[in-house]
């Protein structure tokens, strides 16, 4: 059987120069779930356009469920689900005329459209609000129902394009619980693409780290934490210390490794964290630079983008920030 | 076409047609609200220039016989030029690329475009009609008159609303289009045959106004009024006119094409 998704180089190019992409290569295999990681501006939104046939790529080869995306858009089109970044639902119309709609455009029957419809209502807790205009819908209600829209015809592929983005933590955890089950179905591949390391962390089964256009990073998330051997440790200063006697401590404390001092921010990785704090806590003060704080994190998918990407998610994300994105969270939810 | 009912441009456009159509019946509100507009041309200007088929060789009997056809089309001129706004609602909102990935083809997408804006300018047009009518409006060539003069709204108004959605998918700025609505507007309307006889029109008004397709479409619709119908006239600028429309709805058509690639 062919993949579900295989891409081959993607490149893509925006008036001004801009590369959005630049060689992206993926593979999506059967009833499997892949999430495409990465901050704003990585280039998945534009992997995702390429995917569902919405742009064609300048240069490299995709193909979906087996059909080539460039050469047959028409039968990659019938085959896939796609939940965008933005609802596309009809506000002024109800959320069961809306996947009535959805259905009649994949040439489904009168009986079978309303059958479906109400069996995903049912399935995305919406029966009550079935009758009522998307516009009265909660942000959480409406990604729901963009999810069920994206279900409608029974996809071999479905396309999740960020999508708790906006939604509170509440929404977030419903949307993750639906995830997980439609993971759970063997007939449907899902491409997740998601700027939140947790999420990733939580559904995706294999992650591919994105960034500047292409994949950095490819493996089960355990397995690319793994990789980065032993936990973070963080120690804070008021001020600024001086560098050499902090590294001069450091350097002699065994299984203390990769020492990054930042102003007043260090980070290191230890064997075992927990034992690691108290000594390394002991060895600054025994040298003259007594720490404020100091914490310790599993290693989480964070640490994983920080060394292949070369930098925090959080600073190559600008804007987006201030996500629910908690390095710290992300390892230990496990 | 392929076999298969999935894709088909028939299907197609009968569902997106009925989305569009189902939308306008939630709301009818919104098409008899934007009649208050030419309601106050017919009156205001039926009134105000009451006088002018005084002058020698306006060769019309009443005002307001003459200025019924300039307000139907002045109207779908107006109705129809601001279409592309809701093709811009239909991009924010992720709608069109939601109908884009589906098998649904793109010319079914236009195609209900421009029987939403067929049927409600022909609705705005006949009410124009009527009420012009019980105003004291006559139309002396039989019901063919109006019913052309209904045809040439519809025409000139999907003419102007597939501009405007080229324009919103090729541009999308809402500015642009508003400042070209507002730019083109009073020029196309007054640079025609709506409000004044072309035989007293400067003469560098009456060559511009013969290139304006809305006079081709008051010059058609007027022929057909008259209570010796022109059919020559009617068939020659009607045709040129449908012509015109038929080009323009292909060129929306063209720019998903063109909206894809740049997106």
């Amino acid at each position: 059987m062919a993949h579900a998704i295989e891409a081959a180089g993607l490149t893509k190019k925006y008036p001004g120069d801009v590369r959005a992409l630049d060689g992206l290569s993926i593979t999506v295999g059967q009833g499997e779930i892949l999430g495409l990681l990465g901050p704003n501006g990585a280039g998945k939104s534009t992997t995702v356009k390429i995917l569902t046939t919405l742009i064609r790529p300048d240069a490299g080869t995709a193909a979906v469920a087996g059909h080539d995306v460039l050469r047959r858009p028409d039968r990659v089109r019938r085959v896939i689900g796609v939940v965008s970044q933005k609802s596309g639902a009809d506000p002024e119309a109800s959320g069961r005329d809306n996947l009535v709609l959805q259905g009649r455009l994949y040439g489904m029957g009168g009986a079978q459209v309303r059958r479906r419809a109400a069996e995903l209502l049912a399935r995305f807790g919406l029966e009550d609000a079935a009758a009522r205009k998307v516009k009265t819908y909660s942000g959480g209600m409406q990604r729901r129902l963009d999810v069920a829209l994206g279900l409608v015809h029974r996809p071999e592929v479905l396309f999740l394009d960020e999508p708790t983005t906006g939604l509170d933590p509440e929404a977030r955890a419903s949307m993750w619980a639906e995830i997980a089950r439609l993971a759970g179905d063997d007939a449907l591949a899902i491409l997740l693409t998601t700027h939140y390391l947790d999420e990733a962390d939580r559904l995706a089964r294999r992650v591919a780290i994105v960034d500047r256009g292409r994949v950095v990073a490819e493996g089960t998330p355990d397995g690319l934490k793994g990789e980065l051997r032993g936990d973070a440790v963080h120690v804070q200063w008021q001020e600024a210390p001086p560098e050499a006697p902090v590294r001069e401590a450091l350097d002699r404390l065994p299984g203390v490794r990769e020492v990054v001092l930042d102003g007043t921010r260090l980070s290191t990785r230890a064997d075992d964290g927990a034992a690691a704090v108290p000594a390394v806590l002991a060895a600054l003060d025994q040298a003259g630079v007594p720490a404020a704080a100091a914490t310790v994190a599993r290693p989480s998918l964070d640490d994983v983008y920080l060394r292949y990407a070369g930098r925090r998610f959080a600073q190559a994300d600008g804007a987006d920030a201030a996500g629910p994105a908690e390095p710290a969270t992300a390892g230990g939810a496990r | 076409m392929t076999a298969l009912p999935v894709g088909s441009l028939v299907t197609g456009t009968w569902w997106m047609t009925h989305r569009r159509l189902s939308a306008l019946l939630r709301n009818p509100a919104v098409l008899v609200m934007t009649l208050a507009q030419p309601m106050i041309w017919l009156f205001l200007f039926g009134e105000l220039f009451k006088r002018v088929v005084e002058i020698p060789g306006f060769g019309a009997r009443s005002y307001l016989d003459y200025i019924v056809p300039g307000v139907v089309i002045m109207n779908a001129v107006s109705l129809n030029s601001f279409a592309g706004m809701a093709t811009m609602d239909e991009i924010e909102r992720g709608t069109l690329n939601r109908f884009l990935v589906t098998p649904v083809r793109r010319s079914a997408i236009a195609n209900a475009g421009v029987v939403e804006q067929a049927l409600g300018t022909a609705f705005q047009s006949l009410v124009i009609i009527l009420l012009g009518w019980a105003a004291g409006a006559h139309y002396p060539g039989g019901p063919a008159g109006p019913a052309v003069l209904v045809a040439a709204s519809v025409l000139i108004g999907v003419f102007l609303a597939a501009l405007s959605n080229t324009l919103a998918l090729l541009v999308r700025d809402r500015n642009t289009i508003i400042g070209l609505n507002v730019m083109l507007l009073l020029p196309l309307t007054f640079l025609s045959s709506a409000f004044m006889a072309k035989d007293l029109m400067p003469s560098w008004i009456r060559h511009v106004a013969a290139g304006n397709p809305v006079s081709w479409a008051l010059d058609a619709a007027r022929a057909a009024l008259d209570d010796d119908p022109g059919w020559g006239t009617v068939a020659s600028h009607g045709g040129w006119l449908l012509l015109l429309t038929a080009a323009t709805v292909g060129l929306a058509i063209y720019s998903f094409r063109s909206y894809q690639k740049s997106q």
